[in-house]
Parts: structure tokens; sequence; C-alpha cells
């Protein structure tokens, strides 16, 4: 399967085309305020945006916007909390299992949002985007707020889903040791364009 | 049925010294509502006597044409009310006709029952029963559809970022703004529902009062009072939750995008 986007426009940016195949993982590099998150919002359908979108040979109108966005799920910078504790935001609760790979505490599922630490949000963040099921992770830096130890564990846990899954991911990072590790493709956004600057594509 | 006492011109006056007086107080304190005051009372001066002239002019000519023609000035009135309330405006004619549809939809209905249903007057839209009823409906709408408009438009612009997060997780618009609807729709139905709750025992509502002082039978006028909180609580319900409808409509569009752009605030 395969994510195709061709000719995709939102504000400023246009004529951007990027394609994901199931099982990979590429990153997204750029500047603050280049449109990397712009981007990954354009693709989940949250801003408005045009062009040709398809996920597994479908265009993206064919699916409901709810289908959509569960497939292709968008896991933002700073992670945002509305219930009065964690678990309500789950639909399935996590297992005791999966919450203690990412070192978190099962009672942390019944704690206030207002209790957690940035970390703590980050990888709850991340583990509600899982359980969505999603097929394509657009992840905007899902380690950003985690100290060395804890990046690890979530950078290993990602590169887990989308083997077991046969996933892909579009990862924004500003790390380029990251990138290198984890990315079969990096992207970079520089004046409203994309281009491929590592991996298939890149010129050498 | 003419038992009222009249006013003289000098009622008036001495009662505008109540007024007045307030206003020395205000202004010894600087509050800086002074001029405010003077402005409102010497609006309501104009404008009722105004419109006591117009109502005498439509009760003795009795046609229809001409309350059709008030009922549309009261309309257009409350409608730029409703939009002047707005912190947050729908851009182009939306802004006023959202709010001017779901008012005219919702208060003319629930006046229509209430005159041709209900009180049955003869011809049915006599203005003595026909305007003031739509008057008494239509105020109370108008209030509850721009506070609970206000209060949604608000509290979307200030939860973008978590409303945004819901659709991303795949929730529907509806399910992800459902918290902000309810507490608009509790806010804008509880005036009224308190108001009819308390009659009676803490206020006299002022059209009962105004009947009674003109000298009818208080058991008959309290029938009145409580068709006419039916018919507000109706006209309220319903009118708010048919702009809160459009509102959604408006704010999501077809791929269900929070579209906070068609708002503009106002300066």
């Amino acid at each position: 399967m395969e994510l195709r986007i061709q000719e995709l426009s939102f504000l400023e940016w246009q004529g951007i085309d990027l394609n994901l195949a199931s099982g990979e993982i590429d990153c997204l590099v750029g500047d603050s305020g280049s449109g990397k998150s712009l981007l990954l919002r354009a693709i989940a359908d949250l801003i408005v945006n045009d062009g040709r979108v398809e996920w597994d040979g479908k265009l993206r109108e064919t699916y409901s916007p709810q289908e959509w966005r569960r497939s292709v799920c968008f896991l933002p910078a700073e992670i945002l909390w509305w219930e009065k504790t964690v678990g309500e935001h789950f639909e399935n609760r996590p297992s005791e299992e999966a919450l203690a790979r990412l070192r978190l505490p099962l009672e942390a599922l019944d704690w206030e949002p207002a209790r957690l630490s940035m970390g703590e949000r980050q990888r709850l963040g991340f583990l509600r985007l899982l359980d969505r099921g999603p097929a394509v992770l657009l992840l905007d830096e899902p380690t950003a707020n985690l100290d060395e130890e804890a990046a690890s564990i979530v950078e290993s846990e990602i590169l887990e889903y989308v083997r077991e899954r046969n996933a892909c991911a579009l990862w924004v990072t500003h790390s380029a040791a990251q990138a290198k590790r984890v990315a079969s493709r990096v992207w970079r956004m520089e004046a409203k364009r994309l281009t491929p600057i590592a991996g298939e594509g890149a010129e050498a | 049925m003419n038992l009222a006492i009249e006013l003289s011109f000098w009622d008036i006056a001495f009662s505008a010294g109540i007024v007045l007086a307030l206003g020395v107080l205000l202004a010894y304190y600087r509050l800086g509502v002074t001029r405010s005051l003077a402005v409102a009372s010497v609006r309501l001066v104009i404008q009722l006597l105004l419109i006591g002239y117009v109502l005498a002019f439509l009760f003795s000519e009795g046609r229809l044409s001409y309350v059709a023609v008030m009922a549309g000035v009261m309309l257009l009135v409350a409608s730029r009310e409703i939009m002047a309330r707005q912190k947050w405006r729908l851009q182009g004619w939306a802004s006023f006709g959202l709010g001017a549809s779901t008012l005219f939809v919702s208060s003319f209905a629930v006046a229509l029952f209430g005159l041709l249903v209900v009180v049955g007057p003869e011809p049915w839209y006599l203005p003595q029963y026909s305007i003031p009823l739509l008057g008494m409906i239509m105020s109370n709408t108008m209030s509850a559809i721009s506070l609970s408009m206000d209060r949604l438009t608000s509290a979307l612009a200030d939860n973008r970022a978590i409303i945004e997060q819901r659709l991303a997780l795949g929730q529907s618009a509806r399910e992800a703004i459902l918290p902000y609807l309810r507490d608009c729709i509790r806010t804008g139905i509880m005036p009224v529902v308190n108001s009819m709750a308390t009659a009676g025992i803490v206020s006299l509502p002022g059209m009962m009062t105004g009947q009674i002082l003109a000298g009818a039978d208080p058991t008959e006028a309290v029938k009145y009072q409580i068709i006419i909180w039916f018919f507000i609580a109706g006209g309220v319900g319903f009118g708010m939750a048919t702009a809160l409808k459009l509102l959604e409509m408006r704010l999501f569009d077809e791929r269900q995008r929070l579209r906070l752009d068609r708002l503009s605030q106002r300066g």
C-alpha cells in the first residue's frame, strides 16, 4: 500500500509531491516556520488544502473524514487533553505492558491530565495515536520533549509499530542524527518546496 | 377595561428625578457611566413615546399589511442586534442572515401558533395581540440566540487546538464540539428556565403586571402570562437549536475541517 500525494497545495505552499510506501519511514526536516507541521495537517485534511491524495489506491475523498484521519493519523507536537482523566482519551484501554514499555505506570490512566509532565504527555499522546490503529503516522517531533533515554524508547516503539503493522511514517525531526538512524528517505522543506535530500530521489 | 390612571407629563418628569439623582451620584464617583445613563434615558423616552404613537396608529388602522411591516422592522432590528453582540462574526451576509433567518423561523412560527391555535383573536392578526405577543417572543429569542452564538464561536476560537486534536483522532465535528455546544444551550436556556421557576414568587412578570394595572382580573392576567412563558420557552429553545446547527454547519466544511477563517474578530 502507498500514500501518494500529487500537486498538494495549502496556504502559500504549492505543488508538493510525495509518496510513501508501507513499511517506509521518511523524515521531514526544515527550519521552524518552513511549513512542516502544516504539511502534516494538510495530509490529515485538518486544514484547507487542494490536490490529489491517495491511500491504498483510493482517493482521500472516497473515505469519510473520520476514516481518513484514523488511517492517516496526525500526532501534534504539543499534545493536549480535554477529558477528566487520561484514560478517557483512549478507545481501548492500553495494556499494562504497552504502558510499561514506555516507562509509564498503569495508574497514569486514572490521572488528571494536568498532573502529567511534558515527557509523560508526549509518550501518552503517542499511545493515544496508536490506539486508533493508524496505517500512516504523521509525526510532528514525537521525541522533542523527551530526555535521551525516553526518546530512544519512543523511537524504537515507532520503528516497532511500523514493522509490525507494515505501516508507514512521515516524521518531522530537528535531529539530523535521528533522521539518519530511522529514515529511508529525508525530505527538506525550504522556500515552500519539498525536496528529497537523502535516499531515493536525492541528488548525489 | 379602561380603569388605568393616566400619567401626566409631570408624573414622568418627577420619575426622571430619580434617574437624575442617580446620575449625580455616578458622576461624583467618576464611574464613567453617567453619559451612558443619560443617553439611555433619553433614548428610552424618545423610543417609547414614538412606539406609543406607532402602536396607536396600528391599532386604529388594524390592517394586516401594517402589522407585517411592523413585524418586519422588529425582525430587522433584532437581527442587527444579534450581529452587533457577536465578538466573532461570520464573514459576509451570513453574519446578518444567520440570525435573521433563525429568528424569523422560530419566533414567527411560535407567534403564529399562539395567535391561530391558542388565543384566536378576530381577525387573527389583530395588532393589539399580534404585536405584543411577537415582541415578547422575539426579544427573548434574540437574547438567547445572540448569547449562545457568541459563546459557541468564542469557545471554538479559544479551543481551536483541542478541537483539531479531537478531529485528528477521528472524532466527528459534532463529537469534537459537543461539550461547547452543551454549554451554549445551557447558557441560552437557563435565563428562561429560571424566570419561569421564580415567576410570581420573586417577580411579577411585566406583561401580567401591565394587564393588572390596566384593570384586568388578576386570575385572567396570569393565564396570559403562563402561555406567554410557554411560547417564549419554545421560541428560545427552537431558535437557539436552529442557530447553533446553522453555525456548526458554517464553521465546519464538508470534510469536517474547522473553518475559523470564516470568522472575523470584531476590532
